[in-house]
Order: structure tokens, then sequence, then C-alpha cells
């Protein structure tokens, strides 16, 4: 690490940043109000403005200061106390995604024999990695990476070929799979371990002494940050919701990226001061909310826009989703007493990592907790171990909540699998049978 | 006399039918579909009309569905083929609870309640597997035509297996099997069984019960028909033109809402 990389950094992250972004923020061109949708949230510009923030920092984070890539299940915390600037590979794949650059940089990837039933994710980060393709300008090379296979086992075997393209260590944090009716002791117990050994790693990658002190203030950030998000989430059992979980979606990427720090713990406070002050004054999301829903599974990133004007053209509205809650049902964990069993249960604990009959009654919580007329499960088609099992899903909740549901075919940024008409088809025949009567009213202009 | 509409229009035809305010059925069509959907409908329309002795005739309500349902020149609304499907195979068959629908793009298995509402349903996915593209692209290469598919299934003698419903592998497999010296019956019966499979796992999904319809253009097809019965063990029904379900439904809705 230089001395010269570090004043560079804080010359942009204090001064040049902060001018470049009030210039951009103050020109950004108001659209037109939508009939179809509540006013727009105010605190999307400065959504904009930290993510633009994040990726414009991290090209100078370079020398400065040791680089991480971690998956989105990483303790985090560890490596912030250690200083280290963190990219999230799968956060920059949904950006890809939703910027419709999937196949393209995908197809990096693919030239190089990965499959394309592999993770579109990873893929994708892959494709980056081999390219150097990215709409955010560049990502800076990563000094070290760190994995938790709690969201999958792709990861494992990604971050290993990135560990080979870099030629650069990778320490991995293993969370074993938590079947429901066993004790969990032994499986965290095994986790904490490892913390405990990461430490050790982490102190001589980065020559210097675990802050204990310092990791503590960051995952009381983390911890505060979650339970900031989990408030967010909760407005949106509200009738009208104040937003919608395709808006959550975008919302989410401060506490997948940037949980530990306090610019997420800003943010968050801000976006639930709004949503509460919309609570009060009655304003809705959609204006026209007949229908709530709950959502499964990762966004649709590349139709993100269109699917929210469909569901709303029927007063549907995506009110809670088992992705969003991802970061949040955990926070309570995070005990200050205790820090290491507690990232150990927080992080092994979600429910990715555990079986179907957990995933079911969550499903339900959710379903009964934001009073939800229906579901829509989106099976991704390169996201296996959050696909699987959606059929049954389906079944348990229709047979005991008696909630219907349809399951829509997709990928979270591979737009070649999808299909818009046939997934309109799907949706609307849904939204009929919500109804409960055979007929609606088209809502665009009808070609005489 | 007031006349209610309802036009499907397809990936590979167009249909109408035009229901009375009593509800008879006056007319009905049947044409191919062109790539100017608009232009399929209207002709659809306009031959439905005719046959009902309205040349010409303005209905009061007209409901278009199907893939190009939004192109119905004159349509008060538009409902998706699932739920008109559901609702023209209430109609024909009583108490139906089950449709299986084989249409040229795409082919679903419905669960019907009361009435004919849509209480479940599972389509195929982004793939021509199990479609009518399937059975035209395997009459191609059996040199029997649509239409002589369903036959020379039913006289097949002898079991052949063919293991893929990909449209693209299930080609190059019936060559083989007809290189190999197979009947081109018992290959046409193979592919109505690999074909019913893959129904029946779409049946599956929404609940295997009876009274259960089959519509769509498939269901011309007998032998296709017998298999899925055998491999489900369910009876079905063939209504007479099993293609026009879905523009019946949708006229029978234009006629319960009327106009917009």
């Amino acid at each position: 690490m230089s001395a010269f990389a570090r004043l560079r950094y804080r010359f942009v992250r204090d001064a040049l940043l902060p001018a470049a972004l009030a210039f951009k923020g103050g020109r950004r061109k108001s659209r037109p109000p939508d009939p179809l949708f509540g006013p727009p949230l105010k605190s999307t510009a400065d959504l904009r403005r930290i993510m633009a923030r994040h990726y414009a920092l991290a090209r100078h984070a370079k020398g400065a200061m040791p680089v991480a890539w971690v998956t989105s299940g990483a303790p985090v915390e560890l490596l912030r106390a250690f200083g280290f600037y963190t990219v999230y590979p799968e956060n920059h794949s949904a950006l890809c995604g939703a910027r419709k650059l999937g196949p393209e940089i995908s197809a990096e990837a693919e030239a190089r024999g990965y499959s394309q039933d592999l993770c579109s994710y990873a893929r994708v980060d892959l494709g980056h990695a081999f390219s150097g393709r990215t709409p955010v300008g560049s990502l800076p090379a990563p000094d070290l990476l760190f994995c938790t296979n709690n969201i999958c086992q792709t990861v494992l075997y990604w971050f290993k070929a990135l560990s080979r393209e870099h030629g650069i260590p990778l320490i991995l944090l293993d969370t074993p799979y938590l079947h429901g009716g066993r004790d969990e002791t032994p499986a965290f117990a095994y986790v904490e371990g490892q913390l405990r050994g990461a430490v050790t790693d982490l102190e001589r990658f980065a020559r210097k002494d675990f802050d204990e002190k310092r990791f503590l203030q960051v995952l009381e950030s983390s911890r505060r940050a979650s339970q900031l998000w989990g408030g967010v989430l909760e407005t949106l059992r509200r009738r009208p919701a104040p937003m919608t979980i395709f808006d959550a979606f975008v919302h989410l990427m401060p506490i997948v990226s940037l949980r530990g720090l306090p610019v997420c713990e800003r943010y968050y406070e801000g976006l639930l001061a709004e949503l509460r002050d919309r609570v009060e004054r009655g304003v809705a999301a959609v204006p026209g909310e007949r229908h709530r829903l709950l959502w499964d599974n990762i966004a649709i990133w590349f139709a993100l826009g269109p699917l929210a004007r469909l569901f709303a053209e029927h007063g549907a509205v995506p009110v809670v989703a088992t992705y969003t809650h991802a970061w949040a049902e955990t926070a309570h964990q995070m005990d200050l007493q205790d820090p290491f069993g507690a990232l150990a249960r927080t992080y092994g604990g979600i429910f990715l990592n555990r079986d179907l009959a957990h995933r079911r009654a969550f499903l339900e919580t959710l379903a009964r907790e934001y009073a939800v007329d229906g579901a829509v499960l989106h099976s991704a088609r390169s996201c296996k171990p959050y696909s699987i099992g959606q059929y049954d899903l389906k079944q348990s909740l229709m047979d005991v909540p008696g909630i219907p549901s349809v399951v829509l075919e997709a990928d979270m940024t591979d737009h070649r699998v999808w299909s818009e008409a046939q997934a309109r088809t799907r949706l609307e025949a849904f939204f009929e049978a919500l109804e409960g009567q055979t007929i609606r009213n088209s809502s665009g202009p009808v070609n005489a | 006399m007031d006349l209610y509409a309802g036009v499907d229009v397809g990936s590979l035809t167009a249909k109408a039918v035009i229901l009375g305010e009593d509800g008879s059925r006056l007319g009905e069509s049947l044409v191919r579909t062109s790539p100017d959907f608009a232009e399929s409908a209207r002709r659809a329309l306009g031959e439905a009309l005719s046959s009902a002795g309205s040349p010409g005739a303005e209905p009061r309500a007209t409901v278009g569905t199907g893939y190009g349902r939004a192109s119905v020149p004159g349509a008060a609304r538009s409902v998706t083929e699932i739920t008109c499907h559901a609702r023209g195979a209430a109609e024909l068959v009583e108490g139906v609870r089950l449709v299986v629908d084989v249409g040229g793009q795409d082919s679903k298995a419905i669960r019907v309640g009361p009435g004919g509402r849509v209480e479940d349903f599972a389509m195929n996915d982004k793939c021509a597997a199990g479609t009518g593209r399937f059975l035209s692209a395997m009459a191609e290469t059996l040199h029997t035509g649509i239409e002589g598919l369903g036959p020379a299934g039913l006289r097949s003698r002898r079991d052949v297996v063919l293991s893929s419903t990909c449209t693209v592998f299930a080609e190059s497999e019936v060559i083989s099997l007809l290189a190999g010296g197979e009947k081109a019956d018992d290959v046409a019966h193979a592919v109505h069984l690999a074909m019913a499979r893959r129904l029946a796992g779409l049946v599956r999904l929404v609940g295997a019960q009876e009274p259960a319809a089959f519509t769509g253009g498939g269901a011309l097809n007998g032998d296709l028909v017998r298999c899925l019965e055998s491999v489900l063990g369910l009876a079905f029904t063939v209504p007479e033109k099993p293609q026009l379900a879905g523009a019946l439904g949708a006229a029978l809705i234009a006629r319960e809402s009327g106009p917009r």
C-alpha cells in the first residue's frame, strides 16, 4: 500500500467526489408524473449518489487499502475492521443485468468453457474478470477473496476460479447446511472456530493486529443498518403500501454492499423517515392497490421496470419478498457480548442455508404478516438452490393459508431465457384468477 | 339482435365464435394466422359473422384472446387464453375440473372451479416441446401431414421408445429410428407417448382430476389423447371443434360483461 495512493484516495473521497456528485445530482431531470404510480421516492436521488460514490471510490482504492471481493453472505464486519475496501461481485452482476448486459458479458465466460447452465451472476462476474467489461467504468482488482457458502455451493467454485485468474488467496467460511430438528450448536461452533481462524489469516495478510474495538463498532453499525432495513420493509405491511418490493429491490443495494459503514445507516434512516411520512399521509406506491403479493427469489433485474408497470396496471402490488428479508431476518442475533458467536449465527443461519420446511414456514409467516392475497414465485433458471422446491412451496401456500401463486420462469440477469409474451400471459391469467372473475378492462389503447 | 364475439388469435390459427343474445352459438370461423395479427383477427371475425348470417354486422361486445389478444380490432377487452379456455371448456363439458389445451405455441393444464373459474394452471416453458409446433415438426419428418399423424399412431402395433421431447433432438432421433428400420406408424405413436408424458407433468402440477377436457388443435390427434389418458389414467372429453374453446370462452365473457 502506498502513501501516495492513500492521499489520492482521501482527496477523491473528501473533495473531488462530493463536488462531482453534487453537480451531477443537481442536473438530473425530473420525469413527468406517471398516473399508474404514486410520487417517486425522494431517497432515490441519495441512493444514486451513494452507489455512484461507492463504485467511483472503488477505482481509487487500489493501492490505498487492501481490496477484497466478497460474496453477499460474507461476514464483512471482519474485513471492515481491517480497513478493506469491499466489492460485491453479485451486486455488480445485478447491475450488469439491470443494464441488460448480462448475456454480452457472460458470453466472455461462456467462450472460455463456462456452461450456460451455471449461475448467471457467476458467468457475468467471470466474464468481467476475463474481459474487464463493466458498465461502471472499472472495478479494482482484488487483493483477497472472501467466500461464504451460506447462499449456495457455486460461490466456492466461482471464487476459486477468480483466485486462479488473479493469483491471489481465497478465504472460505464454510457454513454447514442446517436441517431442521437437529441441534445446531455444533454447526455454529464450527463456523465460529473458522471466524477466529480467519482473523489470524487476515492479520497476516493485512500485516496489522486485529482491532477488536473497531470490529465492535462495525458490528453495531451493521446491526443497526439491518434493523433499519427491517423497519423499511415493515412499512409495506400498511395498506396502501408506501413502496413496492420492486422499489425495495433497488433500495436493497446499500444493505448488501455497504453494511457496517456509517453511510448505510444514514441512508436507511432517511428512507425509513420518508416511508413513515408516506404511511402517515396515506401515500400509495400504486394508487389502485387491489392485490397484495409475495415475491420469492432474486429480482429479474433486466425486466424490473416493465414488470412494475404490468403489476401496477392490474392493481397488483408486491409487498414482501423472501429475498429482501434475507438482510433483515437475522439482525437481532448480532449480540455485541458474544461477537463471534453472533456472526456465526447470523451468517450461518440465513434462510437459504436452511431446509425446505424452514423456507415453507418462513414464506407462510411473511404471507400472514403482510396480508398477501397471492404469491409470484420467480423460478430463476440459473439459480438452482433458490428455485428448487418452489412447486412444493406453491402447493403448501395453497393448502394451508389458501394463497394462490404462479411460477414465473426467468433469470436474474440472463435475458436469453426470458420471453416477455409468455411471462405476460402467465401473470395476466394469474391476475384474472385473483380478480375472482373472468373479465378485466384492457388498459392499453385498442387497435382500430 | 345483439351479437357477441370472441376472437382467439393464436400463433398458427385465428378463431372466432359469435353468440346471440340468448347465448346460442350462431357462427364460427377458423383461419390461418398471417404475420399481421390485426388483419387475421379481422378476417376471422368477418368469416364468423358471415357464417352467423350477419355479414358486416357490428357485435355489441368483442373480447380478444390468444397471443394476439391486444390486436383484435374493436375489442372492448382482452382476456388471456387460460381464462378463456377454462370458461369455454366449462360450457362444453359439464362440471369440468381439468382442461388440457395444446395449441401451436404452448400447452397448458388448467384446474377449473365452479363456473369455469381458473383455480390454478401450469404451462410449458420457453421451448417448443409439448406444443403443436412439436407435432408439426414430427409430422413433417414422418411425411404424414399434421392430420395424418394421429391416425398413423393409432395404427401402431409395436412399442418404440423416443427419449427426447426437445423438438430438435427428437427430430434427429426420429430420423435414426426410421433409418434403423422402424415403421413410421410406430414412431408416430412413440412421438405421442413422449409428448403425453410431458403433458402429464403439467397436469400433475395442478392436480389430475375428472371430468377432464382436452382442447386446442392438439385434441384433434386421437392417438395423443389416447396416450395422455393411458399415462394419467383419466378419461378426457374432446369437444366438437376443440380449437374453438378459447374463442367460445371469450364470446361468453363478452356476453356476460357487455361493451366497455
